[in-house]
Protein backbone atom coordinates (compact mmCIF):
# COMPACT_ATOMS: atom_id res chain seq x y z
CA UNK A 1 0.00 0.00 0.00
CA UNK A 2 1.57 3.63 -0.79
CA UNK A 3 1.16 6.43 1.10
CA UNK A 4 0.36 9.72 0.06
CA UNK A 5 -1.06 11.01 -3.54
CA UNK A 6 1.21 10.92 -6.91
CA UNK A 7 2.96 14.02 -7.68
CA UNK A 8 4.90 12.68 -10.38
CA UNK A 9 5.07 10.05 -13.08
CA UNK A 10 7.37 9.77 -15.53
CA UNK A 11 8.48 7.31 -18.57
CA UNK A 12 11.79 7.90 -20.08
CA UNK A 13 13.26 4.67 -23.09
CA UNK A 14 14.98 2.20 -21.58
CA UNK A 15 18.54 3.76 -22.59
CA UNK A 16 21.34 4.53 -20.61
CA UNK A 17 21.28 8.33 -21.26
CA UNK A 18 17.77 8.78 -19.69
CA UNK A 19 19.11 7.47 -16.48
CA UNK A 20 20.17 11.25 -15.50
CA UNK A 21 16.87 12.85 -16.50
CA UNK A 22 15.35 10.70 -13.62
CA UNK A 23 17.68 11.12 -10.96
CA UNK A 24 17.69 14.77 -11.74
CA UNK A 25 13.97 15.26 -11.64
CA UNK A 26 13.32 12.81 -8.37
CA UNK A 27 16.19 15.65 -6.87
CA UNK A 28 14.64 18.29 -7.97
CA UNK A 29 11.00 17.62 -6.65
CA UNK A 30 13.19 16.37 -3.14
CA UNK A 31 14.78 19.58 -3.19
CA UNK A 32 11.89 21.88 -3.80
CA UNK A 33 9.28 20.41 -1.73
CA UNK A 34 10.77 18.44 0.81
CA UNK A 35 12.48 18.85 4.26
CA UNK A 36 15.26 16.57 3.17
CA UNK A 37 19.28 17.08 4.26
CA UNK A 38 21.22 17.56 1.52
CA UNK A 39 23.21 14.71 1.58
CA UNK A 40 20.22 12.82 1.95
CA UNK A 41 19.11 14.40 -1.55
CA UNK A 42 22.23 12.85 -2.83
CA UNK A 43 21.90 9.43 -1.23
CA UNK A 44 18.10 9.36 -3.02
CA UNK A 45 20.05 10.61 -6.58
CA UNK A 46 21.87 7.43 -5.88
CA UNK A 47 19.80 5.32 -5.46
CA UNK A 48 17.12 5.86 -7.83
CA UNK A 49 20.40 6.15 -10.69
CA UNK A 50 21.07 2.68 -9.43
CA UNK A 51 17.35 1.43 -9.85
CA UNK A 52 17.14 2.97 -13.38
CA UNK A 53 20.28 1.19 -14.07
CA UNK A 54 18.91 -2.35 -13.37
CA UNK A 55 15.58 -1.54 -14.84
CA UNK A 56 16.97 -0.55 -17.97
CA UNK A 57 18.92 -3.64 -17.69
CA UNK A 58 16.03 -5.80 -16.86
CA UNK A 59 14.00 -4.60 -19.79
CA UNK A 60 17.57 -5.22 -21.90
CA UNK A 61 18.08 -8.85 -20.81
CA UNK A 62 13.97 -9.69 -21.18
CA UNK A 63 14.60 -7.72 -25.25
CA UNK A 64 11.97 -5.57 -24.54
CA UNK A 65 11.65 -1.84 -26.23
CA UNK A 66 9.59 -1.11 -22.94
CA UNK A 67 10.32 2.29 -21.04
CA UNK A 68 11.54 2.83 -17.59
CA UNK A 69 8.20 4.52 -15.38
CA UNK A 70 9.27 6.51 -12.36
CA UNK A 71 6.57 7.48 -10.32
CA UNK A 72 6.57 9.72 -6.97
CA UNK A 73 4.22 9.74 -4.25
CA UNK A 74 4.11 12.28 -1.74
CA UNK A 75 2.83 11.84 2.02
CA UNK A 76 3.05 14.38 5.12
CA UNK A 77 5.79 12.17 6.72
CA UNK A 78 7.34 10.27 3.83
CA UNK A 79 8.70 10.83 -0.37
CA UNK A 80 7.87 7.51 -1.82
CA UNK A 81 9.61 6.91 -5.84
CA UNK A 82 8.66 3.80 -7.57
CA UNK A 83 11.01 2.64 -10.71
CA UNK A 84 9.39 0.17 -12.49
CA UNK A 85 10.52 -2.23 -15.44
CA UNK A 86 8.86 -4.73 -17.71
CA UNK A 87 11.46 -7.41 -17.23
CA UNK A 88 11.32 -10.80 -15.80
CA UNK A 89 11.33 -10.15 -12.55
CA UNK A 90 14.17 -12.01 -9.91
CA UNK A 91 13.78 -13.20 -6.20
CA UNK A 92 15.54 -10.46 -4.06
CA UNK A 93 16.49 -12.79 -1.67
CA UNK A 94 18.52 -14.89 -4.39
CA UNK A 95 20.99 -12.24 -4.36
CA UNK A 96 24.04 -13.39 -4.59
CA UNK A 97 26.88 -12.02 -1.83
CA UNK A 98 29.90 -10.63 -2.16
CA UNK A 99 32.98 -12.06 -0.80
CA UNK A 100 34.44 -9.43 1.90
CA UNK A 101 36.90 -6.48 0.65
CA UNK A 102 40.14 -8.46 2.25
CA UNK A 103 38.99 -11.10 -0.43
CA UNK A 104 40.51 -11.23 -3.13
CA UNK A 105 38.29 -12.52 -5.40
CA UNK A 106 36.23 -9.57 -4.54
CA UNK A 107 37.76 -7.69 -7.56
CA UNK A 108 35.70 -10.41 -9.43
CA UNK A 109 32.92 -8.09 -8.28
CA UNK A 110 32.73 -5.36 -11.02
CA UNK A 111 29.03 -5.18 -11.08
CA UNK A 112 25.90 -5.86 -8.23
CA UNK A 113 26.16 -3.43 -5.95
CA UNK A 114 23.52 -1.20 -6.80
CA UNK A 115 20.80 -3.20 -4.65
CA UNK A 116 23.13 -3.15 -1.32
CA UNK A 117 23.87 0.56 -1.91
CA UNK A 118 20.28 1.58 -2.12
CA UNK A 119 19.16 -0.70 0.91
CA UNK A 120 21.99 1.28 2.54
CA UNK A 121 21.22 4.79 0.84
CA UNK A 122 17.37 4.64 1.10
CA UNK A 123 14.95 4.74 4.43
CA UNK A 124 12.88 1.61 3.35
CA UNK A 125 13.10 -0.55 0.20
CA UNK A 126 11.16 -3.20 -1.25
CA UNK A 127 10.59 -5.22 -4.44
CA UNK A 128 6.93 -6.11 -6.10
CA UNK A 129 8.44 -8.59 -8.86
CA UNK A 130 6.48 -10.78 -10.69
CA UNK A 131 7.68 -12.59 -13.91
CA UNK A 132 5.54 -9.21 -15.81
CA UNK A 133 8.49 -6.78 -14.68
CA UNK A 134 9.66 -5.45 -11.42
CA UNK A 135 8.56 -2.35 -8.96
CA UNK A 136 11.56 -0.60 -6.75
CA UNK A 137 10.03 1.14 -4.06
CA UNK A 138 12.17 3.50 -2.14
CA UNK A 139 11.19 5.21 0.65
CA UNK A 140 12.80 8.69 2.13
CA UNK A 141 11.00 10.21 5.28
CA UNK A 142 10.95 13.77 5.53
CA UNK A 143 8.20 15.98 5.44
CA UNK A 144 7.14 18.51 3.41
CA UNK A 145 9.10 21.77 3.14
CA UNK A 146 8.21 24.24 5.35
CA UNK A 147 9.41 27.37 3.89
CA UNK A 148 10.94 29.83 5.78
CA UNK A 149 12.41 30.15 9.37
CA UNK A 150 9.49 32.38 10.75
CA UNK A 151 6.92 30.09 9.09
CA UNK A 152 8.01 27.70 10.90
CA UNK A 153 8.26 28.96 14.02
CA UNK A 154 4.28 30.30 13.90
CA UNK A 155 3.37 27.14 12.96
CA UNK A 156 5.13 25.71 16.31
CA UNK A 157 3.60 28.35 18.26
CA UNK A 158 0.21 27.52 16.85
CA UNK A 159 0.39 24.06 17.38
CA UNK A 160 1.57 23.97 20.87
CA UNK A 161 -1.01 26.40 22.32
CA UNK B 1 26.21 15.83 -18.98
CA UNK B 2 29.27 14.67 -21.03
CA UNK B 3 32.36 13.26 -19.39
CA UNK B 4 35.64 14.68 -19.36
CA UNK B 5 38.33 12.81 -19.34
CA UNK B 6 42.55 14.01 -19.68
CA UNK B 7 45.63 11.99 -19.52
CA UNK B 8 48.49 13.79 -18.25
CA UNK B 9 51.61 11.42 -18.99
CA UNK B 10 54.03 14.39 -18.13
CA UNK B 11 55.46 12.48 -14.70
CA UNK B 12 57.34 9.67 -15.18
CA UNK B 13 56.66 6.98 -13.06
CA UNK B 14 52.82 7.68 -12.79
CA UNK B 15 49.97 8.49 -15.93
CA UNK B 16 47.25 10.51 -14.41
CA UNK B 17 43.74 10.25 -15.54
CA UNK B 18 41.71 13.01 -14.45
CA UNK B 19 37.62 12.45 -14.61
CA UNK B 20 35.55 15.07 -14.83
CA UNK B 21 31.42 15.14 -14.26
CA UNK B 22 29.20 12.29 -13.74
CA UNK B 23 30.28 8.80 -14.08
CA UNK B 24 26.96 6.30 -14.65
CA UNK B 25 25.73 3.84 -17.01
CA UNK B 26 26.12 6.24 -19.63
CA UNK B 27 29.21 7.39 -19.05
CA UNK B 28 31.11 4.83 -17.26
CA UNK B 29 31.98 2.93 -20.27
CA UNK B 30 34.38 5.56 -21.60
CA UNK B 31 36.17 5.28 -18.52
CA UNK B 32 36.42 1.62 -19.63
CA UNK B 33 37.90 1.93 -22.80
CA UNK B 34 39.98 4.89 -21.63
CA UNK B 35 41.36 2.46 -18.60
CA UNK B 36 41.90 -0.16 -21.26
CA UNK B 37 43.66 1.55 -24.09
CA UNK B 38 46.21 3.03 -21.19
CA UNK B 39 47.09 -0.55 -19.82
CA UNK B 40 47.27 -1.74 -23.75
CA UNK B 41 49.37 1.17 -24.24
CA UNK B 42 51.79 -0.23 -21.33
CA UNK B 43 50.92 2.19 -18.51
CA UNK B 44 51.36 0.29 -15.39
CA UNK B 45 50.66 2.96 -12.48
CA UNK B 46 47.83 4.92 -13.12
CA UNK B 47 46.13 7.41 -11.17
CA UNK B 48 42.33 7.91 -11.37
CA UNK B 49 42.10 12.08 -10.04
CA UNK B 50 38.13 12.21 -9.03
CA UNK B 51 37.92 15.67 -7.64
CA UNK B 52 35.62 16.94 -10.41
CA UNK B 53 33.42 13.72 -10.29
CA UNK B 54 30.15 15.21 -9.20
CA UNK B 55 28.18 11.75 -8.81
CA UNK B 56 29.52 8.45 -8.85
CA UNK B 57 27.27 4.81 -8.80
CA UNK B 58 28.24 1.38 -9.03
CA UNK B 59 28.53 1.11 -12.41
CA UNK B 60 31.21 3.97 -12.58
CA UNK B 61 32.40 2.51 -9.45
CA UNK B 62 32.48 -1.08 -11.10
CA UNK B 63 34.73 0.39 -13.92
CA UNK B 64 37.29 1.49 -11.59
CA UNK B 65 37.09 -2.25 -10.04
CA UNK B 66 37.71 -3.34 -13.35
CA UNK B 67 40.57 -1.12 -13.63
CA UNK B 68 41.88 -2.15 -10.65
CA UNK B 69 41.90 -5.60 -11.69
CA UNK B 70 43.30 -5.08 -14.51
CA UNK B 71 46.51 -3.33 -13.77
CA UNK B 72 46.97 -5.50 -10.77
CA UNK B 73 47.30 -8.18 -12.82
CA UNK B 74 49.90 -6.92 -14.83
CA UNK B 75 51.80 -5.95 -11.96
CA UNK B 76 50.42 -2.10 -11.68
CA UNK B 77 48.17 -0.16 -9.68
CA UNK B 78 45.62 2.45 -10.00
CA UNK B 79 45.10 4.89 -7.04
CA UNK B 80 42.40 7.28 -6.95
CA UNK B 81 42.42 11.12 -5.53
CA UNK B 82 38.97 12.12 -3.94
CA UNK B 83 37.92 13.94 -0.63
CA UNK B 84 34.57 14.82 -1.88
CA UNK B 85 32.14 13.12 0.66
CA UNK B 86 29.70 12.18 -1.59
CA UNK B 87 32.08 10.01 -3.87
CA UNK B 88 33.95 8.62 -0.70
CA UNK B 89 30.66 7.42 0.56
CA UNK B 90 29.86 5.09 -2.41
CA UNK B 91 33.38 3.46 -1.79
CA UNK B 92 32.82 3.36 1.81
CA UNK B 93 29.55 2.03 2.10
CA UNK B 94 30.59 -0.93 -0.80
CA UNK B 95 33.62 -1.76 1.66
CA UNK B 96 35.87 -0.28 -1.57
CA UNK B 97 38.09 1.90 0.54
CA UNK B 98 40.14 -0.42 1.55
CA UNK B 99 40.70 -2.07 -1.81
CA UNK B 100 41.75 1.17 -3.53
CA UNK B 101 44.44 3.52 -2.36
CA UNK B 102 42.93 6.96 -2.17
CA UNK B 103 44.69 10.00 -1.56
CA UNK B 104 43.45 13.45 -0.74
CA UNK B 105 46.16 15.07 -3.25
CA UNK B 106 47.99 14.27 -6.62
CA UNK B 107 50.70 14.46 -4.38
CA UNK B 108 49.88 12.47 -1.39
CA UNK B 109 48.87 9.75 -4.49
CA UNK B 110 52.44 10.01 -6.47
CA UNK B 111 54.06 9.76 -3.08
CA UNK B 112 52.75 6.32 -2.86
Amino acid sequence: MVAGTKSIELSVPSRPEYVAVVRLVVASLATGKRNLAADRIDDLKLAVSEACTNAIEANRKAGLDAPVVASCWEAPDRLEVCIADSGAGFEPSALSVHPEVTDPERLSFERGLGIPLIRSLVDDLRFESTPQGTKVWMTMFGGPDSGDETTEIVRSVVERD
Amino acid sequence: MELGLNVDTSNPTYTVIVVRGELDVYSAPKLREALIELVSEGHRKLIADLEAVEFLDSTGLGVLVGGLKRLRSNDGDLALVCTQPRVLKVFDITGLTSVFRISSTLEDAMAG
